[in-house]
């Protein structure tokens, strides 16, 4: 166990200390940035899903009075390394070459944004057309299953004889679930401004880690790693799609390097982040439950197919929620994916655990209606002893409690499990339960700095980001209580690889990788200039080792319930309330934890009941590329959406005892939606989203 | 988006020469729409004559009875207007349920008449669509068209007309004011949509050059019992899955008069004469249940649950034959791939609207 830190500024529900400068817009984020004599870049986008470019002419586009110059494959500088692997998402204009549709093929560099968007309509392409493929579908004869998952999980799981004891079980639930291809919209879309001179690149974008972008795009651009730096103060959102570098980034870098020094700004729009910036891949899944008539379970299968670009593989961990959840005895899991000519898919808020856990719980659901058994009850009846899939004890898993305190303050006692039994003014009313879940994810390799400034005040200094999920706050917070002192005395720095090494923000671990290295900073400084330090001593530290970590399982947990309203003669549905009872460890700002739950909670009814994106096989792009057509709950939508959390800390994961809360509110979400319009309707919907559609029969 | 020229229109005669006499010209409302459509490449104008700031921004009573809206006033100041209100609420609902706030806010009458489709591929420019590039084939027959019509569609185009405004306007009968180079003429609005046929080039009758300058809603005291129901899956910023505008006019227990016009359904607001017809003579009987679903197995998704059981004998023929009344008007529909729910979804809000109605009427007797 680590030694903890005495929560004084944790746990209060701070202010953002970055609120008013953005409330009153004098927080820049990537595209705000003030650079000298700016170009702007417009790119071109293939049209075709898969082929070669035959000839492209830019004579039109370039003699557009305010064109500086028209970048294609022909003309671009080129970028240093093999273009292998992951690099071949970031292999820009570089080859001939066509993957997807609207992959970047060209970029325009001109004095106003308006003229490169005017001239990029003027490139004119001729295309050499190869078949393509965007077809997803279980029974393809090419599925094959990836050496890992994301996250480095095994690709599939035996345990037991799964198949025995399906054969056996007296109660037995077999279905296949799906879900569609989404994508994140965080409100700030993808932005970069490049400048290229003698002393390397300068690049401001919206991303979830400086370092990443640095690590990612230095060796492309031949360049050392001391040689470019990445600026972040503030981002609009991200959800995963600001995890990594995407191909907009390289094009900037290209086209900063032929400007003489002058810096170059791109803004993605809305629509192009239906091609370039990753999404969530579609997924069919197969859950068989074989359970005891009391609705012990015996035998867990969790069969998923899905798609990965045939450019870069990536393979979402869609069943891993089914190797520790529930105390199945016999468990079988199988990722396979199909490889298709489609953009490449990538992290969108908790990947792998918010389409499996939909599968897994909307099964369970149907498993307690089997069994005649409250699906309360049926779930804390399955809580395992230590985790399923490594054996070891959790580290905390209080998910029963979570399930009895939502029940309890959702008047679940008085539910009729009768489902379509209730009908007010014209509504069939409904109500469903889900459970949470999300690993304790830490990532390593971060430092942190404590500097003692002559005004008397703290200044640490770590490469983290805010990406609005309150960062400058929290972070502030953990390093007051590290050092002991009000937050009044500190002064905090992130967003810069000119600070120490920081992890992304993401897998709901950047609080506790980048707080955990600024408390190994504070004790170093401590250590080593005590409590009365002089003006300008500084120490530098990294994480403290956490041993425990290596023999406990550690997970955040949680139960959702939701309300709907599913009208009887139209089939609209509506979501009066949601309620999630979570325990994540410690939560360090009360205020802005609270937003996150709500938020991806949100984003959970949103995934339940509204995102889709459509791919038209005939031409392999997204046909609902905007935010009229690619729904998202609106504020209507949303009504009483409630969290709250169990009062806890996690001394086991890091010295503040947090285990993370940024993704967990999303899992369950959709299935807590689904099994309540079951209840509400009678009417099982295994594909999301639901709509009114799927209900008339 | 390509260059162009803006001028502000001061004078409609001018504005209609300076459209008329330039293939490339065109009218500009408050531009929620047609600015859209620059940005995306699907409007190539080389001038827009903004006619936003002409003298049109009135709402006045007429000397007959009714009311005349200048084609300039806004969505959102329609939707408030008292007298609107009072004796067609219909159209304060329809406005309503429409866009948001800001966008009505901003959008004009006429604007909000001439908005084109919401049909995706028709706004992606690199896709086919007869519509926006005639003969190059229509992409939403074999690809997504969930929200695609289901009558009057021809192989041509499937597309929607997209305006909530429109359908309310259909069942109030009323008449567009257009000012064309040979003079000012009137349309009944329901004559102004066209059927896509070989043509879906061509959302109107209208010719180019044509201004609309006025609505004029005749006086019609049935408006007064008058409702707009609009079905879409989020709660708000959607379009009409489908949506029922309609009327009704009861004398000594049956209908003497209905009007019911569909949205969300076809490629002009659909007036729905024959359901009318059917409707004529429907005897209401003592007042009905709470609401449809109590009174009706119809409502499909509840099959098997309470309101399959749900009896109340007063209503029930009632709703039979508003029932039949639908089908009437829906035997023509043919569902493409992936929007034949529409087909009950229509039926299931024209019971519940008509029903509604009726309920009110019966209230107020
Ligand atoms: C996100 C979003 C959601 C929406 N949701 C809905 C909805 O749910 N329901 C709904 O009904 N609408 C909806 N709308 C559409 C909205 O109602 C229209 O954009 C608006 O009514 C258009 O009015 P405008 O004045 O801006 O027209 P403009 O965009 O300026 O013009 C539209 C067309 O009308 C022509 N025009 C304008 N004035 C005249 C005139 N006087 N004479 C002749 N031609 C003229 C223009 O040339 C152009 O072709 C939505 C729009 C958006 C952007
Ligand atoms: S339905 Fe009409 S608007 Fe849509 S693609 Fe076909 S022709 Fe174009």
């Amino acid at each position: 166990m680590t030694e903890t830190i005495r929560a004084r500024a944790m746990g209060r529900p701070l202010e953002r200390l970055d609120g008013r400068d953005k409330v009153v817009g004098q927080a820049p984020y990537a595209y705000e940035q003030q650079v000298t004599d700016p170009l702007y870049l417009h790119p071109v986008q293939a049209v075709i899903a898969r082929g070669r470019i035959n000839a492209i002419d830019t004579a039109d586009a370039e003699s557009l009075p305010g064109v500086v110059t028209v970048l294609t494959h022909l003309n671009a500088p080129r970028l240093t390394g093999d273009g292998d692997g992951d690099d071949r998402e970031l292999w820009v204009l570089q080859s001939d070459e066509v993957h997807f549709r609207g992959q970047f093929i060209g970029v325009v560099v001109a004095e106003t944004s308006e003229i490169a968007r005017h001239a990029a309509d003027l490139v004119r392409v001729e295309y050499e057309r190869w078949p393509h493929d965007v077809e997803l579908s279980a029974d393809r004869d090419d599925l094959y299953a990836p050496d890992k998952v994301n996250a480095g999980h095994d690709t599939d799981t035996d345990v037991g004889d799964v198949a025995a004891a399906l054969a056996d079980a007296p109660v037995v639930v077999d279905h296949t679930y799906r879900t569609p291809m989404e994508y994140n919209n965080p409100m700030e879309p993808h932005a970069t401004v490049a400048v290229w001179d003698a002393g390397g690149l300068t690049m401001y974008d919206s991303t979830q880690g400086v370092h990443v972008v640095r690590q990612r795009l230095a060796p492309l651009f031949g360049l050392d790693p001391g040689h470019v730096r990445v600026v972040a103060p503030h981002v609009g959102g991200g959800f995963g799609s600001k995890g990594a570098p995407h191909a907009h980034n390289v094009l900037a870098g290209l086209a900063a390097q032929v400007t003489g020094g002058r810096p170059v700004k791109l803004a993605v729009t809305r629509q192009q982040m239906f091609s370039v910036v990753g999404h969530r891949t579609p997924t069919i899944q197969r859950i068989g439950l074989g359970a005891e008539t009391d609705g012990r379970l015996t035998a867990l299968v969790h069969e998923v197919v899905e798609h990965t670009s045939r450019i870069v593989e990536y393979a979402e961990q869609t069943a891993v929620v089914s190797r520790m959840m529930y105390a199945a005895p016999n468990r079988r899991t199988r990722h396979r994916l199909a490889a298709l000519d489609v953009p490449v898919p990538f992290w969108m808020r908790a990947p792998g655990e918010a389409p499996g856990a939909f599968a897994l719980e909307v099964a369970m659901d149907e498993l307690a209606v089997a069994c005649g058994l409250d699906p309360v009850e049926l779930r804390i009846r399955n809580e395992p002893d230590v985790d399923p899939e490594s054996g070891r004890p959790f580290s905390g898993r209080r998910m029963s409690e979570c399930l009895r305190e939502g029940a309890r303050r959702f008047g679940w006692e008085s539910r009729d499990p009768t489902p379509a039994a209730r009908l007010r003014d014209g509504w069939l009313e409904g109500t469903g339960v889900a459970a949470s879940v999300y690993p304790r994810i830490m990532q390593t390799g971060n430092r942190a700095w404590v500097r003692y400034g002559p005004d008397g005040r703290y200044e640490v200094g770590i490469g983290a980001v805010d990406i609005g999920t309150g960062t400058w706050t929290a972070l502030t917070q953990i390093a007051a209580d590290a050092l002991e002192v009000p937050v009044e005395e500190v002064r905090l720095r992130i967003g810069d690889t000119d600070l120490p090494e920081a992890a992304v923000a993401g897998g709901s671990g950047g609080l506790s990788a980048w707080g955990s290295a600024v408390v190994g900073a504070a004790r170093a400084f401590r250590e080593k200039f005590g409590r009365h330090p002089s003006a300008g001593d500084e120490a530098t530290g990294t994480a403290p080792e956490s041993p425990a970590a290596e023999d406990f399982s550690m997970y955040s947990f949680g139960a959702q319930f939701a309300h709907v309203r599913v009208h009887a003669d139209t089939g609209e549905i509506r979501v009066p309330r949601m309620l999630g009872v979570f325990t994540v460890g410690r939560v360090v700002n009360p205020r802005t934890a609270r937003s996150q739950f709500v938020g991806a909670m949100t984003m959970g009814l949103s995934m339940a009941l509204h995102e889709e994106a459509v791919l038209d096989p005939r031409f392999g792009h997204v046909v609902n590329h905007d935010l009229a057509t690619y729904h998202i709950a609106t504020h209507a939508d949303v009504q009483d959406v409630d969290a709250i959390w169990l009062d806890e800390e996690d001394p086991r994961s890091n010295p503040m005892g947090i285990r993370g809360i940024g993704e967990i509110g999303i899992v369950g979400a959709a299935a807590a939606v689904a099994n309540a319009v079951h209840h509400a309707t009678g009417v099982r919907v295994r594909d999301l989203p639901i709509t009114p559609d799927k209900l008339f029969h | 988006m390509r260059p162009l020229e803006y001028r502000r229109a001061e004078d409609p005669r001018r504005a209609v020469t300076a459209v008329a006499g330039r293939p490339g010209a065109m009218f500009l409302g408050a531009g929620t729409n047609l600015v859209d459509h620059l940005k995306l490449g699907v409007a190539r104008p080389d001038l827009l004559v903004d006619v936003s700031h002409l003298p049109y921004d009135k709402i006045e009573p007429r000397p007959g009875g009714g009311l005349r809206i200048g084609a300039a006033v806004r969505n959102s100041d329609l939707a408030a207007h008292p007298l609107v209100r009072q004796h067609y609420p219909v159209l304060a609902q329809a406005l309503l349920s429409g866009a948001s706030p800001q966008l009505r806010n901003l959008a004009t009458t006429a604007g909000n008449l001439l908005q084109r489709t919401r049909c995706p591929y028709f706004q992606d420019v690199t896709t086919p669509c007869n519509k926006r590039e005639p003969g190059t084939g229509c992409s939403a027959l074999e690809g997504y068209n969930r929200e695609h019509a289901v009558l009057g569609a021809s192989e041509h185009c499937v597309a929607v007309h997209p305006s909530d405004m429109a359908v309310a306007l259909t069942v109030l009968d009323a008449e567009v004011r257009v000012l064309g180079s040979g003079g000012e003429r009137t349309i009944p609005i329901t004559e102004l949509y066209r059927l896509p046929g070989d043509r879906p080039d061509r959302d109107t009758v209208l010719k180019h050059g044509d201004l609309i300058t006025a609505v004029d809603l005749p006086g019609l005291p049935m408006a007064a019992h008058s409702a707009y129901r609009k079905v879409r899956e989020r709660a708000s910023y959607a379009f009409a899955l489908v949506s029922v505008a309609a009327a009704v006019q009861v004398r000594d227990g049956a209908i003497t008069d209905a009007r019911v016009a569909f949205g969300g359904l076809a490629h002009k607001p659909w007036r729905a004469y024959r359901a009318e017809e059917a409707l004529r003579g429907v005897r209401v009987s003592a007042a009905p249940g709470d609401t449809l679903a109590e009174a009706t197995t119809a409502a499909p998704i509840a099959a098997g649950g309470a309101a399959s059981t749900g009896e109340n004998a007063g209503g029930t023929s009632t709703v039979e034959d508003l029932r039949a009344a639908a089908d009437a008007e829906l035997a023509d529909a043919r569902p493409l791939a992936h929007n034949a729910f529409k087909i009950p979804m229509a039926r299931n809000t024209f019971v519940a609207v008509l029903r509604g109605l009726l309920r009110e009427e019966g209230a107020t007797r």
